[in-house]
């Protein structure tokens, strides 16, 4: 008697607005990033496990490469959260990194000058994107690919014309010194790495000119730019008036100007970010390499974008999370560097990024559908 | 009018707009008070879009004056008009599906707690108060987390109702909200509407559905190729002869045109 069609219905109504406390757990627009790491995770053990990837040097090594991704990943996320790209990210990281050499080896400007200089012009190019997207109306996918070709052509031009040749080295003896160099290519926690090495708790050189240094010497400011962007943006995004005025921006601009927030600010700021976020990377990179070269930053945009896919974020805005396009990174630098560690040949890296993507967008996908209530 | 006890709200005066050479409003008075729901009908290209959108403050009348508690007022943008007190729920709603509920509710709003040098949202306050307006309004949200995407056409009518309510919507100006709505649906935004009014609220209802004008109606103003066909009492109009009101002008319609096409 209760098997009529209309009952089952009912029952079924009545389930679907019930949620455990389990599938709310489960339920959130990281989940995909976070199963796409623990399956790198577990590849790399059982394949890479014994080939020193899991040693202090091992992860160190990833976990910088990661972190460049996790810098530009959170610009981009941001930015695709309010419902905008760039993709002049990578010409922007060769420009800046090429300013910052410019400004210090061939003017012969302070470096820290140089650095603060190269961040203002800089932010004021991605201000300067982003005011001719929200001026126009064009789709910023054009716009920034029009910078992506700009900034680029300057980033060759420049060096060539006053130095004759596209990459500036000498940059580390310029910085020798240098009160704001340390915080973008120095390293932290030297006497803890030395302490722990004294403690045969972390390996040292044997023999050479470091011999009884230890392997690993620090963490690289990179790696605590990383961390702190990600802290702060996750913050900013979820707990901030302004970051529900970022989702507002990205979910629909022209309901949430109609309730007075300031759409075109809020995507000029996001601009901005992305522009920051791009420049330093760059600035941690010339740090560290002591050179600027003009083919640098090259299909960064592509990555950071996928990075925010797997991550979670809706590509077309109003939905995303910064944890998770930092976990997307994440995959990024493990996977890049694990399949180097396994010995694989370094092309697969591609073809594994591809798999991972195509997994991660389809259960992103899912997964958002449920949160959303999209159809 | 012998029963009101209250001044009107707004009292709209011969509102003339033209678009051009277009005339989309001819001379339409109308006015609310408080607690009343004064439900403004009339057919597709009527006027009434245009004229909810005169007293919304997007469109600045040609002539005619508005009158604003009394005051003649002039508002320059929907936002100075929803300062004064007149929030208007258009179709669409302006609610963003991806976003939570509590975000929606806030989004431009957005409380603030301080801690140190830095302003966080205070969501603690934010998701007590929607959840509390929300049930006020008959509507037992599973978490103030849910997204907006995930409640049916008539909730989310209730949360945009909600919303302008407790940011002190003095008028409330309803674009159509039962129009895409299934009957129980219909049925709740309706019973939130006599709610809104009973609170004290001016409530201008506009439909194209006579049932569910009476339902809730105090007055009927029905609108016509820009000018009103007369106001009428509650009670003091059968639904047929509204129906037939509203039928009328459409063959009045149908009669113009047709002369119209053979001189």
């Amino acid at each position: 008697m209760s098997s009529t069609g209309s009952g089952a219905d009912a029952v079924v109504d009545e389930r679907v607005k019930q949620t455990s406390k389990l599938r709310t757990a489960f339920i959130r627009p990281e989940l995909g990033a976070i199963v796409g790491v623990v399956a790198v995770f577990l590849f790399f053990i059982i394949f890479a496990g014994d080939s020193g990837m899991f040693g202090p040097q091992g992860v160190l090594n990833w976990s910088t490469v990661s972190a460049q991704f996790v810098i530009i990943a959170v610009g981009a996320c941001m930015l695709m959260i309010a419902g905008e790209f760039d993709l002049s990210v990578g010409s922007m990281i060769g420009f800046s990194g090429m300013s910052i050499a410019i400004m210090s080896v061939t003017m012969g400007w302070p470096v820290w000058l140089a650095i603060l200089l190269t961040f203002a012009l800089c932010m004021s190019i991605g201000a300067l994107t982003g005011t001719i997207v929200v001026r126009t109306g064009l789709p910023s996918f054009i716009v920034s690919l029009a910078f992506l070709f700009i900034l680029r052509g300057f980033t060759i031009f420049l060096p060539q014309t006053i130095e004759r040749r596209t990459i500036i080295g000498g940059i580390s003896e310029r910085a020798e010194g240098d009160w704001l160099a340390p915080v973008f290519g120095g390293k932290i926690g030297e006497g803890l790495f030395v302490w722990l090495a004294d403690m045969d708790i972390i390996a040292t050189y044997t023999r050479g000119a470091r011999e009884g240094e230890p392997m690993v010497n620090g963490i690289p400011m990179l790696i605590v730019w990383a961390l702190v962007l990600v802290i702060v943006a996750h913050i900013v995004l979820t707990r901030t008036k302004f970051g529900n005025w970022v989702f507002a921006s990205g979910g629909d601009a022209q309901a949430a100007r109609y309730v007075g927030v300031p759409v075109n600010r809020v995507k000029v700021q996001m601009f901005m970010l992305t522009a920051f976020c791009a420049t330093l990377f760059a600035t941690c990179q010339v740090m560290e390499f002591g050179s600027a070269g003009a083919d640098r930053g090259l299909l960064k945009e592509f990555e950071a974008i996928i990075a925010v896919v797997i991550g979670g974020a809706l590509l077309t805005g109003g939905f995303g999370s910064v944890i998770g396009a930092a976990l997307g990174a994440i995959i990024f630098g493990v996977v890049q560097q694990g399949l180097f560690f396994a010995g694989v040949e370094s092309s697969l890296f591609r073809v594994f990024l591809g798999v991972i993507l195509l997994f991660a967008v389809i259960l992103n996908t899912y997964i958002r559908r449920i949160i959303t209530g999209e159809r | 009018m012998s029963e009101a006890v209250h001044a009107p709200i707004v009292e709209m005066k011969s509102i003339e707009k033209h678009f051009g050479p277009v005339i989309a409003l001819n001379g339409v008075s109308f006015d609310v008070r408080p607690g009343e729901c004064h439900c403004l009908l009339g057919d597709n290209g009527a006027g009434k879009s245009t004229f909810i959108k005169t007293m919304s403050g997007v469109h600045k009348p040609t002539k005619g004056k508005i009158l604003f508690d009394g005051r003649e007022m002039s508002f320059d943008s929907p936002r100075a008009a929803m300062t004064a007190g007149i929030a208007t729920v258009y179709q669409d709603l302006a609610m963003i599906p991806l976003m939570s509920v509590t975000r929606n509710f806030w989004m431009g709003r957005e409380p603030v707690r301080r801690v140190g040098p830095f302003r966080f949202m205070d969501f603690a306050r934010a998701n007590e108060v929607t959840m509390t307006e929300m049930r006020k309004m008959g509507i037992n949200l599973r978490s103030p987390d849910q997204a907006v995407g995930t409640l049916s056409g008539g909730e989310r009518q209730t949360v945009a109702i909600a919303r302008a309510v407790y940011f002190g919507a003095k008028v409330l100006i309803l674009d159509e909200p039962t129009s895409a709505l299934g009957v129980r649906q219909t049925a709740n935004v309706l019973s939130t509407i006599d709610k809104v009014r009973k609170s004290g609220i001016a409530v201008v209802f506009i439909t194209h559905n006579v049932r569910h004008a009476l339902a809730v109606g105090d007055r009927f103003t029905v609108l016509n190729r820009g000018k009103t066909l007369g106001t009428a009492q509650r009670g003091q109009i059968t639904p047929e002869e509204l129906q037939d009101m509203m039928a009328g002008g459409q063959e009045m319609v149908a009669l113009e045109s047709s002369l119209g096409g053979t001189v």
